[in-house]
């Protein structure tokens, strides 16, 4: 599209032209209007003025005869600037007057008449208009006595000279207008969508130019360049989750892998190949379990949290704690339960999900590091769920009377395939408290963990029903350090 | 049972087949959505297995389509995406079940099952009796022989679902869904121990158990002789 192209499709152009076409018809009513009721006022005039002239030639016609009439007439005729007259013969021959020619028949009518004359002193010039109006006098006689139009025609021509040149200049300096300001839009926008092209090209840097003036544009860049700041944000959460994922993914791949190939290398018979596949299908179970635990944390990390409800936290615990009780009870523990009503607008599977990732942990590391030997069988070291709500939180507590975690491995303990039993005896994949982390802070909240002297308390905190900023909350996944 | 498969990975396609006839079903194929619809709607089948992404017209809109026509035939989603919110939308759309991949076969054969039953099954039956073992769902009692069981109100839902379904395999996941409502994956073997505690209390002490572990897929109640 050619620069001029571009002008005269801007909003701002067409706008102008709106706007003109509205004034000049404005402006040209507005004159018609003067021009109208200027010629209405001089109409006026000049009736009053015939009227008068004619009772006045009228009454001395009838004091002084046709005599005095004539002497009158030829005697005002002389004046500058004098009215016409004309007085003629029953059969039409002119008697006396200043009007040379007249249009024919003119005579013949009585009354106001629009006519055409010449006055007997110029010949040259071609015929005036008039406006006349003619009277029969009481002999027979006719008289005429009238004004020229000439003065009423060239006020209209000013007018209307008037009126083409304001329209000119309206159009000129309207177009004028428009051309500025649709060009100063155009050179804004073009310098946006140079910016949003790089932007589109791939760099998300880039952000767009705004101005001090605060006006329309300016705000709409300020409020785009927002939107792009979540965006580069979103994408740069979204690119280290799934580098996190696909580093975190290796991991139990090749152990799935080396495990199959040991078993191709090394068994004997067939009920060796079918333990070695037997042991492939549980690993890949194990994997797929992983997978998906994965996919929650990312999906939770990146803000994604599924359908929102309400839902009373002391229901959450209630239910889990129903479902890991005998569990429990079968390691030699047992489970407590201390929920308060606490409502909570998020994800209710996600935080069971958490929970119960809690509780699993306190199954399995929750035993006291030394039990004392049948010193006090009656006491089962016991796990607490407990819901609480703070001033402005909700509390779901998990504490364990197990060894804890040291205040320096905490950190590490929320980190991805972490696991601080060097032993690892104890099943699990090593995500269980990344991804209550990551449901806690799905719901803006976070997970503690303390010392509770002994043991551990993973706390998940929530900030209280606030009804707003379940997905809207802007998103910055945490890091983990590879 | 006759099944349709409609399912547009072919070596997937080919070895649920070669599976479910392998256990004594019927089972046919179709490789995309329309081919799949017609089928359906063509064919007397117990159950339809569906999976959600599929070429020409997705899952979700052969299921949507069948039950606009008044086919009720159940029908089970496969999807790759397992969210909770996906499998609502799943079974809004007029599924029965949903499962996501990858999955057991052991899974999806107790699931199947299930869900043929429930098409023409006495399901909805006040008592349901085992052997000697009887559940009146109304008034919550439990017994066997002479002996009434006292059961936690979790513990008789868990029966009550064994029951509904007996001489069906069902999987743990599918208890966890159906007696729970959780819809995640425990790392450790939580239902296990409720089935043990259940099973003390309604096996121990009799010569003929009733609930039965079947390995590699979960658990079964039914009299011991068929």
């Amino acid at each position: 599209m050619t620069a001029f192209g571009k002008l005269i499709r801007t909003t701002a152009f067409r706008l102008t032209l709106v706007y003109l076409l509205l004034f000049a018809v404005f402006a040209a009513s507005l004159l018609g209007f003067f021009a109208w009721n200027t010629r209405r006022m001089i109409t006026e005039q000049i009736t009053t003025t015939v009227n008068a002239d004619l009772g006045d030639l009228t009454s001395l016609f009838d004091r002084r005869g046709l005599r005095g009439l004539v002497y009158a007439i030829e005697n005002r005729a002389l004046r500058p600037d004098a009215n016409l007259y004309l007085v003629v013969t029953p059969s039409g021959q002119a008697v006396a007057g200043n009007v040379g020619a007249l249009q024919r028949g003119t005579m013949a009518a009585s009354g106001w008449v629009e006519t055409a004359y010449q006055r007997l002193e110029e010949q040259d010039t071609g015929p005036h208009r008039a406006l006349v109006r003619i009277a029969e006098l009481s002999n027979g006689f006719r008289l005429l006595v009238g004004r020229d139009l000439e003065e009423r025609r060239r006020i209209f021509g000013i007018v209307a000279r008037a009126a083409q040149w304001s329209i000119l200049v309206v159009v000129v300096l309207g177009l004028a207008g428009g051309v500025f300001v649709g060009r100063r839009v155009l050179r804004r926008i073009d310098a946006m969508t140079g910016t949003t092209r790089r932007i589109m090209a791939g760099d998300l840097s880039e952000r767009l130019p705004v101005g001090r003036s605060g006006d329309e544009l300016d705000r709409l860049a300020d409020n785009l360049n927002l939107m792009l700041e979540r965006i580069e944000a979103l994408m740069a959460g979204l690119k280290e989750v799934s580098d996190n994922i696909a580093h975190d993914l290796k991991t139990p791949l090749t152990r799935l892998r080396n495990r199959a190939e040991d078993a191709l290398a090394t068994s004997r018979d067939e009920a060796d190949y079918r333990a070695a596949l037997e042991r492939t299908i549980e690993e890949s179970d194990a994997l797929i379990r992983t997978f998906n635990a994965l996919l929650m944390i990312a999906r939770a990390e990146s803000g994604q949290g599924g359908a929102a409800e309400d839902f009373d936290v002391a229901d959450v615990a209630n239910g889990i704690y129903e479902l890991y009780e005998p569990l429990a009870e079968d390691s030699g523990l047992t489970l407590h339960v201390e929920a308060a009503p606490a409502p909570l607008h998020g994800n209710r599977e996600l935080v069971s999900q958490a929970l119960a990732n809690l509780v699993e942990n306190a199954i399995k590391y929750g035993k006291p590091a030394n039990p004392a030997p049948e010193a006090q069988p009656a006491a089962a070291p016991s796990i607490l769920i407990e819901v609480r709500r703070d001033a402005d939180q909700v509390l779901l507590g998990v504490t364990d009377r197990g060894p804890g975690i040291p205040e320096a491995d905490r950190r590490r303990a929320t980190e991805r395939f972490v696991r601080l039993e060097a032993s690892r005896t104890q099943p699990g994949s090593g995500l269980g408290l990344s991804l209550a982390q990551a449901v806690a802070k799905l719901h803006r909240g976070e997970l503690r963990l303390e010392d509770a002297a002994p043991g551990l308390r993973a706390t998940l905190a929530f900030p209280a029903l606030s009804g707003e900023g379940w997905v809207e909350r802007s998103t910055q996944p945490e890091t983990h350090p590879a | 049972m006759r099944l349709l498969i409609i399912e547009d990975d072919r070596e997937s396609a080919d070895y649920l087949a070669k599976a479910f006839r392998e256990v004594g079903h019927i089972a046919d194929l179709a490789g995309d959505g329309d081919e799949g619809l017609s089928m359906a709607d063509g064919g007397d089948y117990d159950v339809l297995v569906i999976d959600r992404m599929l070429p020409k017209r997705d899952g979700l809109s052969v299921i949507g389509t069948l039950r606009g026509k008044g086919n009720r035939t159940p029908a089970l989603i496969l999807s790759a995406l397992g969210q909770v919110d996906d499998r609502i939308k799943g079974l809004r759309a007029g599924g029965d079940d949903y499962l996501p991949k990858p999955y057991a076969f052991a899974e999806l054969l107790a699931r199947v099952e299930v869900l043929s039953r429930r098409n023409g099954g006495p399901a909805e039956e006040t008592v349901y009796r085992v052997g000697d073992l009887e559940l009146d769902r109304l008034s919550h009692r439990v017994t066997r022989g002479k002996e009434e069981f006292v059961l936690q109100p979790r513990e008789f839902r868990l029966l009550e679902y064994l029951m509904k379904h007996a001489g069906q395999v069902v999987t743990r996941t599918m208890l966890l869904e159906n007696v729970w409502d959780y819809h995640f994956d425990p790392q450790t073997n939580v239902i296990d121990v409720h089935i043990s505690r259940l099973r003390a209390k309604i096996d121990k002490g009799f010569d003929r158990p009733l609930l039965h572990t079947i390995r590699g897929a979960g658990y079964m109640i039914r009299d011991g002789i068929r």
